[in-house]
């Protein structure tokens, strides 16, 4: 092998991370939000208005009908404009982070309608603002389901970021790829999707085991 | 307290209109324990929030305290929100906030302090026999418990009004009457008014004053407890008391008594008269009780027995006579002479 693996692991390893963490956090802020939105304007209880409702869904839903490879690709002008390249992690985080951020929001639009609507109900008879039952009510209420559904866009992303190496993006899917397939090399190839099956697994546990901590509506 | 005033509530359904709540018109006094009773989908939900505004009505007016409330919005709603309390069937407490935080939050949301807070949680824990509870989540509580912390959540900000949706619907025999107890006390101890749907005819009759039965959204009968159960004026309210009551002899046991058998109603104040053993000793016949309740509404007695008279002829005539003039009510059920 010409070339140091453990370092071209390292390296990679943490192109992946950061693809990954920062489109993450993207779907979870911006994600998150439009899936509340989506709960708020579809919820007689709070703000429902049905176009601003559907204009977001159908927004969301062509996102999410675009195969990742092409939105990749389709995407590449803006990410020029805003990180000033398209090649590197730093752009595939563009692509990443919109493709997270449709996904995202409707696993948490369906987080917050698992919600007990009665619970909902008893909070604005009480009289309390809405702006107060949305973050001491509704947030710990789907928080459980919003951790798990964050899991899942989690592992998601990083098999949509093993993609992104096509598009110079780079991480460990790019390392398995480039070494192990079109240089004929399995080891890497093996190694790399250890370190993957790895990285899923790590986020499972840690998602399912907080999940399982916050969620109080089991003996 | 609350007046409804020509009260309509409309609901389009697969594009048709569909009236929940038809012309309601009438008052709860304060401090009074009003019941409103019907079977499921005759729109008493419907009616019992438009109280709160929980539902807004289609045309109408809605009086709390003798404001017209009925277009409210915002911060004035929200004030008059927090004077009114509301528990329901399933309790609706929140899964992951303790008992403490969920009866902390309607106080911080109406902007109270953290030590008032405080106080008053413990307070009101203590006022529902709960102070152990404090930092259990509802899933580790009984339904009785559940129930009780949403009372307490419920009078939090000093309600005036107590509605009750269904309260005790998905509770046992006991819990239920430990929780009904607990409201009777509330209302005799701050002088709540309390309002509470249900199709549970037993749960009106054990607390409340006055009730109004309802049947497709229409209010068809309103007046004191004991009048409406033991003299219901119309119709649907006959048959709505008739599943309850069903208190009749088995035909088997009618056909083979000899004698004439009759049905006595006692209600009220000769309910308390021993009119039987006086009947007996002034006629010199002999009394056969084959089958006999005696029940409390709202504290006052209702008797009904089915007796079957042993004697000759014409005195039973005559001792018919008698007890069809001193008891609410007498019916010949089989003459058997």
């Amino acid at each position: 092998m010409d070339f140091d693996l453990k370092a071209a692991l390292l390296l990679t390893f943490g192109q992946t991370m950061q693809m990954v963490i920062s489109s993450l956090l993207a779907a979870i802020i911006i994600g998150g939000s439009i899936g509340l939105l989506l709960f708020l304007t579809s919820n007689t209880l709070f703000l429902k208005n049905r176009i601003i409702n559907q204009i977001v869904g159908v927004i969301i839903n062509i996102t999410r009908s675009i195969p990742f490879l092409i939105l990749l690709v389709l995407i590449i002008p803006v990410s020029k404009a805003i990180v000033h390249t398209s090649i590197g992690p730093s752009a595939v985080v563009i692509p990443l982070a919109v493709a997270a951020i449709a996904f995202f929001g409707r696993l948490s639009e369906a987080s917050f309608s698992d919600v007990d609507n009665g619970v909902l109900e008893a909070a604005i008879a009480s009289g309390a603002s809405k702006l107060s039952i949305v973050l001491k009510i509704l947030l710990p209420e789907a928080l459980p389901s919003l951790i798990k559904n964050i899991t899942v866009t989690a592992v998601s992303l990083i098999g949509f970021s093993a993609m992104a190496g096509t598009v110079g993006g780079g991480g460990i899917g790019d390392l398995a790829i480039r070494y192990g397939y079109q240089r004929y090399e399995p080891e890497v190839m093996f190694i790399c999707v250890i370190v993957l099956v790895l990285l899923v697994q790590i986020f499972q546990i840690i998602g399912d085991s907080s999940a399982k901590k916050l969620d109080k509506s089991s003996k | 307290m609350i007046e409804f005033k020509n009260v309509f509530v409309s609901f389009k359904q697969d594009k048709q209109i569909f009236e929940a709540v038809n012309d309601a018109n009438f008052k709860i006094e304060k401090g009074e324990i009003f019941g409103i009773a019907g079977s499921s989908g005759a729109g008493k939900s419907t009616l019992l929030r438009t109280i709160n505004l929980l539902q807004t009505v289609s045309s109408g007016e809605i009086f709390v305290d003798g404001e017209n409330v009925t277009h409210y919005r915002r911060t004035q709603l929200r004030i008059l929100r927090r004077n009114i309390g509301m528990i329901f069937q399933h309790f609706n407490l929140a899964r992951n906030l303790t008992v403490y935080q969920n009866i902390a939050f309607v106080l911080k949301a109406a902007g109270k302090s953290k030590s008032e807070t405080e106080t008053r949680v413990n307070e009101l824990l203590d006022l529902v026999n709960l102070s152990d509870k404090s930092n259990s989540y509802p899933a580790n509580l009984s339904g009785g418990e559940k129930q009780r912390v949403a009372i307490a959540r419920a009078l939090a900000n000093d309600a005036k009004i107590l509605l009750c949706d269904e309260p005790t619907s998905a509770l046992d025999l006991e819990t239920t009457s430990s929780i009904l107890s607990l409201l009777k006390d509330l209302n005799k101890k701050f002088g709540i008014t309390i309002v509470i749907i249900t199709h549970e005819l037993d749960v009106i009759k054990s607390i409340c004053t006055r009730c109004a039965v309802m049947n497709k959204g229409s209010v068809v009968e309103i007046g004191d407890v004991y009048a409406v159960f033991t003299k219901p004026r119309e119709e649907f309210t006959r048959q709505l008391l008739s599943h309850t009551n069903h208190f009749t002899l088995p035909e088997e046991i009618i056909s083979k008594m000899q004698g004439p058998i009759i049905r006595l109603t006692f209600k009220g104040d000769n309910a308390n008269n021993p009119i039987l053993s006086y009947a007996a000793n002034t006629f010199q016949i002999g009394f056969n009780i084959l089958l006999g309740k005696i029940e409390y509404i709202n504290s006052l007695p209702l008797g009904i027995l089915y007796v079957e008279l042993i004697g000759e002829v014409d005195i039973i005539k005559l001792a018919i006579e008698y007890l069809a003039a001193n008891t609410a009510d007498l019916e010949v059920i089989n003459h058997g002479l």
